[in-house]
């Protein structure tokens, strides 16, 4: 019980001293806020950047080139070990008919000239999709290996620089998102820090009054932790609706339908939880952190 | 019966400051005793000690049982309940009013309410200050903030109460008033109390005893003394210094 009252006490001295130093508390929020605002630029930018090069490392497959005569117990045995090849996601086996047909569809010019060729002069084909784009190069390589394959192409050259450029971004912005927590933390722990040096000889006084360690950290915490809770509530308004709108205005790709962004719903609300813990957490830390200087002798 | 009890403590700081040095000395319960010294006397040192604000280097401060020494950083909140403490700036909590600065001392041990508003009052009303315990304290005057914070180190009803020059601020007038009080409060309550003071009107006047503290040694200690400071300090300067 007797614990309780303290608890109940605390709740309520650090309500009342957030209103007592209004200034210091707002200073505080105001720049838990804006790291948070920045926390949460960072994490649309990530997870849309690697959504959008993991869509486009998807698009990417290899073409399989069959040669003209090759006879169906190769087929057979090129598609028997691709459904063993550690690499292959999936297959999928287009004749050159299939092929024809496509192409006449796309362009008359073309379908015009095809119907010139008594023989279809088309080649049949496998097209794989593979599971790691980074193994790309070897797993053609491997199925340039058969007699019968004419080539496997993938788009040599651009397609490992662009995936190459495709890491650099993800890794990048996941770096800056780290780097902004770490920022994020400091700031708002010595924002705290500054509105508890304020507070010194209060503690200094309820140590002399008797009060144990615990007693005089907790109305702290709890105040690191509301202002914390504060400060996050426009980043997450802001993450809410703000995303959504974009998302709705830009009919949810940019430029192109291959880049899409990250659908707002649940992403945003778990990048609003993601704020709200940063928030808090980094508040409730950085009072207890501040305080705890103050109770050494 | 011994309140205090230390034997030979040392207080050395880390620039190699001898602050206390070899100070032995007992006070029974109920006993007004003051310390005094000139400035950098260690007379504060010792003061500090006793509620372990500082903790001594080597020897043994026992205060009503508990070996400050050895008291943990986590666990001082266990000694400084069982005594209350009076500095000479107050330390008043400026945007409390009276009422809740002296019952600010009760809340944080977990007190209900209803247990903590009558020794709130009882305490406001020692120290003569039952009409103001809705005022803050810049409403009041220096003698009636201490008399506040003298409320608010008895409200516990501590054995014992320390006191660092708490006239240091006030007049004359106003310091003889103090007095009066803190000389109340051992007599009625058999408080013991231990007051470092400059003040050697007070001193004289009070007939009380008194410990004379110069650089770091005691030097003198008198039954119903008075303010003296003895010419053996000279020699003692030269040893410790």
């Amino acid at each position: 019980m007797r614990a309780l009252r303290i608890l109940r006490r605390s709740i309520r001295d650090s309500f009342k001293s957030i209103f007592r130093n209004f200034s210091l508390s707002m200073a505080s929020i105001i720049c838990i806020t804006i790291t948070l605002i920045l926390v949460a630029l960072s994490m649309f930018l990530s997870y849309n950047v690697n959504q959008i090069t993991t869509s486009l490392e998807q698009e990417l497959t290899i073409v399989v080139y069959l040669d003209k005569d090759v006879t169906s117990e190769n087929k057979k045995e090129i598609e028997n070990d691709l459904k063993t090849m550690e690499n292959v996601e999936e297959y999928k086996i287009k004749s050159k008919d299939e092929w024809k047909a496509e192409m006449g569809k796309e362009n008359e010019t073309l379908e015009h000239a095809l119907k010139y060729f008594e023989e279809n002069p088309l080649l049949d084909s496998i097209i794989v999709k593979v599971k790691n784009v980074n193994d790309l190069k070897e797993t053609a390589e491997k199925l340039r290996k058969y007699d019968f394959v004419q080539s496997a192409e993938y788009g040599e050259g651009m397609v490992e620089s662009i995936i190459s450029v495709f890491d650099v971004i993800s890794i990048g912005t996941f770096g800056i998102v780290i780097a902004l927590i770490v920022v994020t933390f400091f700031l708002i722990s010595n924002t705290i820090k500054l509105t508890i040096f304020s507070r010194k000889t209060q503690i200094e006084i309820k140590r002399l009054v008797g009060a144990s360690n615990a007693a005089i950290k907790i109305p702290f915490v709890f105040e690191g932790f509301i202002l914390g809770i504060f400060g996050s509530i426009i980043p997450i308004l802001l993450s809410i609706y703000g995303y959504t709108i974009l998302y709705n205005e830009t009919g949810g790709y940019i430029y192109t339908k291959i880049i899409t962004l990250v659908k707002p719903f649940p992403f945003v609300l778990v990048v609003s939880l993601v704020l709200l813990v940063i928030g808090s957490f980094v508040g409730m830390i950085g009072s207890w952190l501040s305080v705890r200087k103050h109770l050494k002798i | 019966m011994k309140l205090i009890k230390v034997e030979h403590a040392y207080k050395i700081y880390k620039n190699g400051t001898t602050a206390v040095a070899d100070l032995s000395v007992s006070i029974d319960k109920g006993e007004f005793v003051f310390v005094i010294g000139s400035t950098g006397s260690g007379k504060s040192t010792f003061i500090k000690m006793l509620y372990r604000e500082e903790k001594p280097t080597s020897g043994i401060v026992n205060v009503g049982g508990i070996d400050v020494a050895k008291l943990r950083n986590s666990k001082v909140y266990k000694l400084r309940r069982r005594l209350g403490v009076v500095f000479q700036d107050f330390k008043l909590l400026p945007k409390l009013t009276v009422y809740e600065n002296v019952a600010f001392a009760l809340e944080t041990l977990g007190l209900t309410n209803n247990e903590i508003r009558p020794k709130v009052l009882k305490a406001i009303d020692a120290v003569g200050l039952k009409e103001k315990a809705r005022n803050l304290p810049s409403e009041l005057s220096g003698g009636e903030q201490q008399r506040v914070a003298i409320a608010r180190a008895i409200v516990n009803e501590p054995r014992l109460l320390i006191c660092d020059e708490p006239t240091g601020n006030l007049d004359p007038e106003t310091s003889k008033e103090i007095m009066t009080i803190l000389d109340r409060i051992n007599k009625e309550s058999e408080t013991t109390i231990i007051m470092a003071t400059h003040d050697k009107e007070l001193v004289n006047k009070m007939k009380k005893r008194v410990l004379v503290i110069e650089n770091g040694v005691l030097v003198s200690d008198t039954k119903k003394g008075s303010y003296k400071v003895h010419e053996s300090v000279k020699d003692s300067k030269k040893k410790y210094s």
